[in-house]
């Protein structure tokens, strides 16, 4: 390691970072679709439309939110941790 | 110094310490709630509530040994209390220089540079760590924001290629909810990594003082103090910083927000994880960019984030410029007198610079008005 530049914390906050800054906004993004996808309580109003419904949808976006919380939870405990060392 | 005028100018030390640690909060709101803001997620009073609460719990959960800051950058056994207080005038000038122009500056650096300006006018260059200055500080603010700017690019990128068939409402609602989160894990964190910077300082002055014995933990009215202080500050709202990071850069919208606050909480808790402090401005700031960069058609204001790198590359050395004259002052005059001038003198630039604020106001209800290329929105607008 050198004495000036770290380059192994920087390649691991990189790759982490990419995973968990970018990976979990996906997965989330994943969950909100699969939520809005079409399925019985899909129908359309005069003031607008009604989405989502769809039971493959809902359990598919359950399981996104609940690795994105998960996710959030981890941040946290790291955040303690770190706080007490 | 006698024992008594010691501790007058410790207790000016911990105010000064403290009205730093205030500048700190209003400074730094943007970096959390900047998006929010912006893109509705939150009304902007409601935001900054939210911000003040979490950085106050998160001040708290930071117990971890104190002095830091200033342990791997500056001798410590060359540390005097009019360094310190010095050190902090320098930082807070210009805190209060950036927010005037409305410019996301690192408060670290600014307080990093004080303490380092005024330990250099105390007793010259062999007191300052020079390796643990680059390593520690100057890499990692070099780095910050392109390894934000690549995380969120990535971010909205993938966000807008996943929800490209969502209606734009529901799409909106479901990113502005997941904006909340991140951006509430960012205030956190903030709490956590900048109240004990105060904290530190605090403590370094209590040792100097002799108050503390050597290696001693963190008081908690220390702790108290500077946690509800950070939170007050940043329920202050400094909305000249809010309306540059949160209109100036980019037009953001929700998911870009959501993108950009989660670049921003990942990228400084993995940091802080893995031992490398990145600076929580520098993330945002390169998130918010990457955000920008990442979604098609997006424009990046380049002129406004130049300025902005232009403020980083002279926070250092000009806090360290005003903290090295602050010293010479005190220490010209000599003793409790010349500490008690030094003040004197902060609260007049302090209120000079407050006031002439004032005539180009910003404030929640203007935070969010069309960008026109200034701090403060036009009257006719």
């Amino acid at each position: 390691m050198n004495d000036w530049i770290n380059l192994t914390a920087i390649s691991d906050i990189v790759v982490v970072g990419l995973l968990a800054g970018a990976g979990l906004p996906a997965i989330f993004a994943i969950g909100l679709r699969a939520l809005a996808m079409p399925g019985k309580g899909h129908r359309s109003t005069a003031e607008g439309e009604l989405v989502g419904g769809n039971p493959a949808g809902i359990a598919i976006a359950i399981a996104c939110f609940a690795v994105v919380l998960a996710a959030i939870g981890y941040g946290i405990y790291i955040i303690v941790l770190t706080g007490h060392k | 110094m006698s024992h008594a005028s010691n501790d007058i100018v410790l207790a000016l030390v911990i105010i000064t310490g403290l009205s730093f640690d205030f500048t700190n909060g209003f400074h730094d709101t943007a970096n959390a709630m900047a998006t929010s803001i912006v893109t509705k997620a939150l009304s902007p009073r409601i935001a900054v509530a939210l911000s003040a609460a979490l950085n106050l719990v998160g001040a708290f959960l930071s117990l971890s040994v104190a002095a830091t800051i200033a342990s791997g950058l500056v001798d410590t056994g060359l540390v005097t209390l009019t360094v310190v207080f010095a050190g902090l005038a320098g930082a807070i000038v210009w805190n209060l220089i950036t927010w005037l122009f409305g410019i996301p500056s690192s408060s670290s650096h600014a307080l990093i540079g004080g303490v380092i300006g005024s330990m250099l006018a105390a007793a010259g260059s062999h007191a300052v760590k020079w390796q643990g200055l680059v390593s520690k500080v100057v890499i990692p603010a070099v780095l910050s924001p392109f390894i934000a700017a690549l995380v969120a690019t990535a971010g909205t990128i993938l966000i807008y290629r996943i929800a490209r068939s969502m209606r734009a409402g529901s799409r909106s609602h479901g990113f502005r909810i997941g904006q909340v989160g991140s951006a509430s894990l960012v205030s956190l964190a903030h709490g956590t990594n900048d109240a004990q910077k105060t904290m530190g300082i605090i403590t370094l002055a209590l040792i100097a003082n002799g108050t503390l014995s050597a290696g001693a933990t963190t008081p908690l009215w220390v702790i108290t103090a500077c946690a509800v202080t950070i939170a007050a500050g940043t329920y202050a709202g400094g909305w000249r910083v809010i309306r540059t990071l949160g209109k100036g850069l980019v037009e953001i919208e929700p998911p870009q927000g959501m993108a950009a606050e989660s670049s921003s909480a990942a990228v400084i808790l993995v940091s802080t994880h893995f031992g490398y402090s990145l600076s929580t401005t520098q993330v945002a700031t390169g998130s918010i960019l990457g955000c920008g960069i990442g979604k098609r058609g997006a424009q990046v204001r380049w002129n406004v984030a130049g300025r902005m790198a232009t403020a980083w590359v002279v926070t250092l050395p000009s806090a360290g410029v005003m903290g090295a004259i602050s010293y010479f002052i005190a220490n010209a005059i000599g003793g409790t007198l010349g500490v008690v001038v030094v003040l004197l003198i902060l609260i007049a630039v302090s209120s000079g610079i407050y006031w002439r604020s004032r005539a180009t106001r910003v404030n929640p209800e203007n935070v969010n008005a069309e960008w026109t290329g200034t701090v403060a929105p036009s009257e006719a607008a």
